[in-house]
């Protein structure tokens, strides 16, 4: 039996000891917010934070987390408003596929906690350890650094662009190696 | 999942213990960026788990004792690269902590997991080597210290017996100031292992000393004796004969997906030269 605290929720049960946290938050709390895909901590897509930073679920067991406090990507959101980065996600369109979007924002949000006003090569290193297989890096470079200027308030304009509407994406840029 | 048992020990005598007692059927848990994978492929395969995080005598932290600075074994890479001493006084090391994996594998992997893990691409290794780091294990019998150079054999064997436990990384405070850097080569920026890695540490009047690893079973570390890489006015060409003689040791598999052989050892000459100046600059700046 682990008890931990789960997007500000306490959380207390059953777990075999060779589960990993990404299965436990999955299977067990419904949890699917947090994908699982590599095992093996290189892609990113089960980012989320233990204690305030960002950790892969797939490299952790349920057993380790005893006492820990978990937010995931579920828990970015408050009272049902995205939060500020999430905004700029979706302004930027940044998800293409959408799969690695969770990880991304959470190690986005881990990045902005951490430096508020990260310059680009700090993104870039902050987010290395996720990997986007449609290639989006420069959207979702751009959402970050357009949260991380707006600041905790989140930008003006809270919806979301019209479909069709590019206005707010940046001409491409080669993204480099 | 293979199924296994978990114990989280709260002392080192009962960590110890279950060591003794599974024998190879155990196997200690620190941050698991590595183990958990070897558990999920069944490359390892015990009965128990034994989660090490909860002994206090492996408990994360850096400090100053006399004349060394001890480091928890049980500290993460991120608190390493960020640690003001590590910084400035282990430079090498602090730049080794920081290009390991990612900020998500900093924030999980501990020192003394790289190092147990032992593998000849551990980017910290190279860095205690040139410091001439000690790792206290304890065991059934007590505590002693390794010499980091006496550590390690080969991937994944070191010269901890069955029974011990890392308890700390050790590093000596020169009694003059030293210069170092680390530097590595990897297929592309980000998130990768090293195909070579390479620190350099430089103190007035030398040595130099050198640490290279990913370039055979093990890390190596090797003391420039002739003086020509102290020696600032040396030329370009000398100080290439000089390194090549200290890179004797390097035997890259040729077997190896990450770079040929042929690239190692050339890459092995750029990273030794480029070192050595950054070393050499640094030692500059902080003596004006």
């Amino acid at each position: 039996m682990i008890r931990f605290e789960v997007n500000g929720r306490d959380r207390s049960i059953e777990v075999a000891p060779h589960h990993t946290l990404l299965e436990v938050l999955r299977a067990d709390l419904g949890l699917t917010g947090t994908k699982e895909c590599c095992l093996v901590g290189e892609c990113g897509a089960c980012t989320l934070l233990v204690d305030g930073r960002s950790v892969d679920a797939c490299l952790v067991l349920a057993a380790e987390m005893d006492g820990a406090r978990i937010t995931t990507v579920e828990g970015l959101a408050r009272d049902g408003e995205l939060s500020p980065l999430q905004r700029a996600f979706l302004d930027t369109s940044a998800a293409q596929c959408g799969f690695c979007i969770p990880g991304q924002l959470v190690s986005a949000q881990a990045l902005l906690d951490r430096v508020p006003h990260p310059t680009r090569a700090e993104v870039e290193e902050g987010l290395a350890g996720n990997y986007c297989r449609c290639a989006g890096y420069e959207q979702i470079f751009e959402a970050v650094l357009a949260a991380a200027e707006a600041g905790p308030g989140g930008p003006a304009r809270p919806m979301a662009p019209e479909v069709g509407d590019r206005s707010s994406t940046p001409d491409a840029r080669v993204a480099p190696q | 999942m293979q199924r296994f048992a978990y114990e989280r020990p709260s002392s080192l005598t009962d960590a110890i213990g279950l060591l003794i007692a599974e024998g190879e059927a155990a196997r200690p848990l620190s941050g698991g960026t590595d183990l958990i994978i070897q558990l999920r492929d069944r490359s390892v395969t015990p009965r128990v788990v034994v989660d090490v995080k909860g002994v206090p005598e492996l408990a994360p932290g850096i400090r100053l004792e006399g004349d060394r600075v001890v480091i928890g074994a049980n500290t993460v890479m991120t608190d390493i690269a960020a640690d003001e001493t590590i910084r400035t006084r282990f430079t090498a090391l602090a730049e080794a902590a920081i290009v390991v994996g990612s900020v998500q594998i900093r924030n999980r992997a501990s020192l003394a997991g790289n190092i147990c893990n032992a593998s000849p691409a551990a980017d910290t290794a190279p860095a205690l080597l040139v410091y001439g780091a000690v790792v206290v294990v304890a065991g059934p019998d007590g505590t002693r210290p390794i010499p980091i150079d006496e550590w390690f054999v080969r991937p994944g064997v070191t010269t901890i017996r069955d029974g011990e436990l890392v308890t700390s990384i050790e590093l000596p405070l020169a009694g003059k100031p030293v210069a170092s850097t680390h530097v590595r080569r990897t297929r592309r920026r980000g998130h990768d292992l090293a195909s070579v890695t390479l620190a350099v540490a430089v103190s007035k009047d030398g040595p130099v000393t050198l640490s290279y690893g990913s370039v055979g079973p093990r890390p190596w570390v090797v003391t420039d004796a002739s003086g020509i890489l102290a020696d600032p006015a040396s030329s370009t060409e000398a100080r290439a004969v000089a390194l090549d003689r200290l890179f004797s040791s390097a035997s890259p598999s040729p077997t190896s997906m990450r770079a040929g052989p042929e690239y190692r050892l050339a890459m092995l000459r750029v990273l030794g030269m480029r070192a050595l100046e950054t070393a050499q600059r640094r030692l500059g700046e902080a003596a004006a």
